[in-house]
C-alpha cells in the first residue's frame, strides 16, 4: 500500500464520520429519504484462450423505476484490468474509482504494470473493513504478466477465482447459460456469444436487468471495449424534437449594469527562469 | 435478494461447511468440502478452497463467513511469516493456531469464523488445533467441525484410531467427508484434502462422482 496510496493510509475500522449527518438528514426527511440508485443487473465473465470476456447490461433502477437505460457498469480500473459492478450504482462506481486511482498511482511508483491479484486484494480489504456497508458485488478481469484472471468480490470480502462467473438480480438466469456453454480455452467468437447469451438470459428474466448489452474483451495485446454490442429492440422514438430556436422566448426588457471594480492592491513578483 | 440475513446465520457468503483433520502415524490429514452457499438455499460456489497452506508444513481450514474466515487466514498468513523470519525456524503448528486463536478472540464481536489448523514441526511432530467460534482453542488427535459435522460424529467416533497408516487415514477422511456431504444441504462439491508429514505436503482432490457411495447411494 505503500506505493498505491499517496493520501494517508486507511485508518483501521469502520468510518463514522457521516452517521450523525445520516441521522439529522433521516430525520429532517421524516422518512421519505430518497432510494439509492441500485444497478439491479446481470454481469458475467469468462476466461478464454487469449484472455477475457466481460459483459453487463446497462439498466439502473430505482425501486420500481429504471433511472438509467445506458448505464455503464463495465469500469475501468487499470489499462489491463476492467471491473463489472453490481449492486449499488454509487458504491460500485466510486470503490472501483478509488482503486483504479491507487493502481495508477502504484503504477507510476513503481514501474510497472498491476496485476489483476493485486486489484483484487486491495477491493477485498476495502470492502471486509466496511463490513458489507458498501454494496458492492464485483466481478474482476484482466490480462497480466502471470496470465488471464477473473475473479468476484463480494460486498463482504469475500474473493472467488473461477473461469466463468455471473453477479447482480439477474446472475441465477446468466449462470445457467454459463454452465451449459462454458468450455476450457473457449475461441473469441465462441465467448463473445457465451456472454452476450448469459447477459441476454439476465435481460430477459431479470427485471432488474434490461436494455442493451456492453462487452470487454481483455486480451494481452489491448482491450475492445464494445459499447454496445447488443442494442435493445425496444429503443423509444421521440416524435417531436425539443430543440427552440432562438427567439422562440421573446425578450421583454434588457437592462444593463456595469461593474465598479476597483484595484485593492498590486504585487508583483519575480519569477526565476535562469 | 443475495442479501438474505436470518438469525444466527451468516451475512453474506457461507463456508457451509464440513471440515476435518486426523493424525496418523507420521503425519496429518486435513480435509474439507467445496461448497459456498447465500442464506442456506443457494451455492455460490461450487468449488470454493477452505483448505489453506499458513505455512510450508502448516495448513488450516476455515468455517462460518467466507469474509471474515479468509480476512483472519491472510493476516495469520502475515503474521506467521513475520514470526518465522524472526525466529529463523519453520513456525511451531502451536503458533499458527494460536495466531488464528488471538485474531477470534479478541475480535469475537465483529468474527463469525471457526477454525482447524493442522501440521507438521519438528518438537511435536503431527497436530491438531481446532479453534472454536469465541476463540477456545483446543488440541485433539481428531476433529471435525462446519455444520456437516454433526452428521458424521457417530462415523468419526466409531472408526478412528490413533496410529492408522497414511492410506487408512485418508479413506477414513474421505469416507467422513463423503458421509457428511451426502446428509449435510449446505456441504458439497469435490472433497479437498492435504496430507501434511515431515517430508513435505501432498494435495488429494476427490471430485464428487468419486466420493465413496454407502448402502442407499
Amino acid at each position: 500500500m505503500a506505493l498505491s496510496n499517496v493520501l494517508e493510509a486507511p485508518a483501521a475500522g469502520f468510518n463514522f464520520e457521516n452517521s450523525s449527518r445520516n441521522a439529522a438528514l433521516q430525520a429532517g426527511l421524516e422518512g421519505q429519504t430518497p432510494r439509492p440508485m441500485k444497478t439491479g443487473t446481470t454481469i458475467a465473465g469468462v476466461v478464454f484462450k487469449d484472455g477475457v470476456v466481460l459483459g453487463a447490461d446497462t439498466r439502473a433502477t430505482s425501486s420500481e423505476v429504471v433511472a438509467d437505460k445506458m448505464c455503464s457498469k463495465i469500469h475501468y480500473m487499470a489499462p489491463n484490468i476492467y471491473c463489472c459492478g453490481a449492486g449499488t450504482a454509487a458504491d460500485t462506481e466510486k470503490t472501483t474509482d478509488l482503486v483504479a486511482s491507487n493502481l495508477t498511482i502504484f503504477s507510476l511508483n513503481s514501474g510497472r504494470k498491476p496485476r489483476v491479484v493485486m486489484a483484487v486484494n486491495i477491493l477485498q480489504d476495502l470492502l471486509y473493513r466496511y463490513r458489507g456497508q458498501i454494496g458492492a458485488s464485483l466481478i474482476l478481469g484482466g490480462v497480466d504478466c502471470t496470465g488471464s484472471h477473473l475473479y468476484t468480490v463480494g460486498p463482504y470480502g469475500s474473493v472467488d477465482k473461477k473461469p466463468y462467473l455471473a453477479m447482480g438480480s439477474g446472475n441465477l438466469a446468466a449462470m445457467g447459460i454459463m454452465e451449459d456453454g462454458f468450455r476450457p480455452d473457449l475461441e473469441l467468437d465462441q465467448a463473445k456469444q457465451l456472454v452476450r447469451s448469459a447477459i441476454q438470459a439476465g435481460i430477459l428474466n431479470d427485471l432488474g436487468s434490461g436494455h442493451n448489452i456492453d462487452l470487454c474483451v481483455i486480451t494481452d495485446r489491448g482491450v475492445d471495449y464494445i459499447r454496445p454490442y447488443q442494442e435493445s429492440q425496444y429503443k423509444d422514438h421521440r416524435t417531436n424534437k425539443y430543440r427552440f430556436r432562438q427567439g422562440t422566448t421573446p425578450v421583454l426588457t434588457d437592462t444593463v449594469v456595469p461593474l465598479e471594480l476597483e484595484v485593492v492592491e498590486e504585487k508583483v513578483q519575480q519569477m526565476e527562469t535562469s | 435478494k443475495m442479501e438474505k440475513v436470518c438469525d444466527a446465520q451468516i451475512k453474506g457468503v457461507s463456508t457451509g461447511t464440513t471440515i476435518l483433520a486426523a493424525t496418523f502415524d507420521g503425519g496429518v490429514v486435513i480435509g474439507s468440502d467445496s461448497r459456498a452457499s447465500i442464506g442456506g438455499e443457494y451455492v455460490s460456489s461450487k468449488t470454493i478452497n477452505k483448505v489453506i497452506q499458513v505455512h510450508d508444513r502448516v495448513f488450516c481450514c476455515m468455517s462460518g463467513s467466507l469474509a471474515d474466515a479468509q480476512a483472519v487466514t491472510k493476516a495469520a498468513k502475515f503474521h506467521l511469516a513475520l514470526h518465522s523470519v524472526q525466529m529463523e525456524t519453520p513456525p511451531l503448528v502451536i503458533a499458527a493456531a494460536t495466531i488464528l486463536k488471538d485474531l477470534c478472540y479478541r475480535n469475537k464481536e465483529e468474527l463469525q469464523a471457526g477454525f482447524i489448523t493442522a501440521g507438521w514441526d519438528q518438537k511435536r511432530g503431527a497436530q491438531v488445533y481446532v479453534v472454536s467460534l469465541g476463540g477456545m482453542l483446543v488440541s485433539q488427535p481428531v476433529t471435525i467441525g462446519g455444520s456437516g459435522s454433526t452428521y458424521i460424529y457417530g462415523y468419526v467416533d466409531a472408526k478412528y484410531k490413533p496410529d492408522m497408516s497414511r492410506e487408512e487415514c485418508l479413506q477414513f477422511a474421505i469416507n467422513a467427508l463423503a458421509l457428511a456431504m451426502g446428509r449435510d444441504n449446505v456441504s458439497g462439491g469435490v472433497a479437498n484434502l492435504a496430507v501434511i508429514t515431515e517430508s513435505g505436503v501432498e494435495h488429494v482432490v476427490v471430485p464428487g462422482n468419486k466420493l465413496p457411495t454407502f448402502h442407499d447411494d
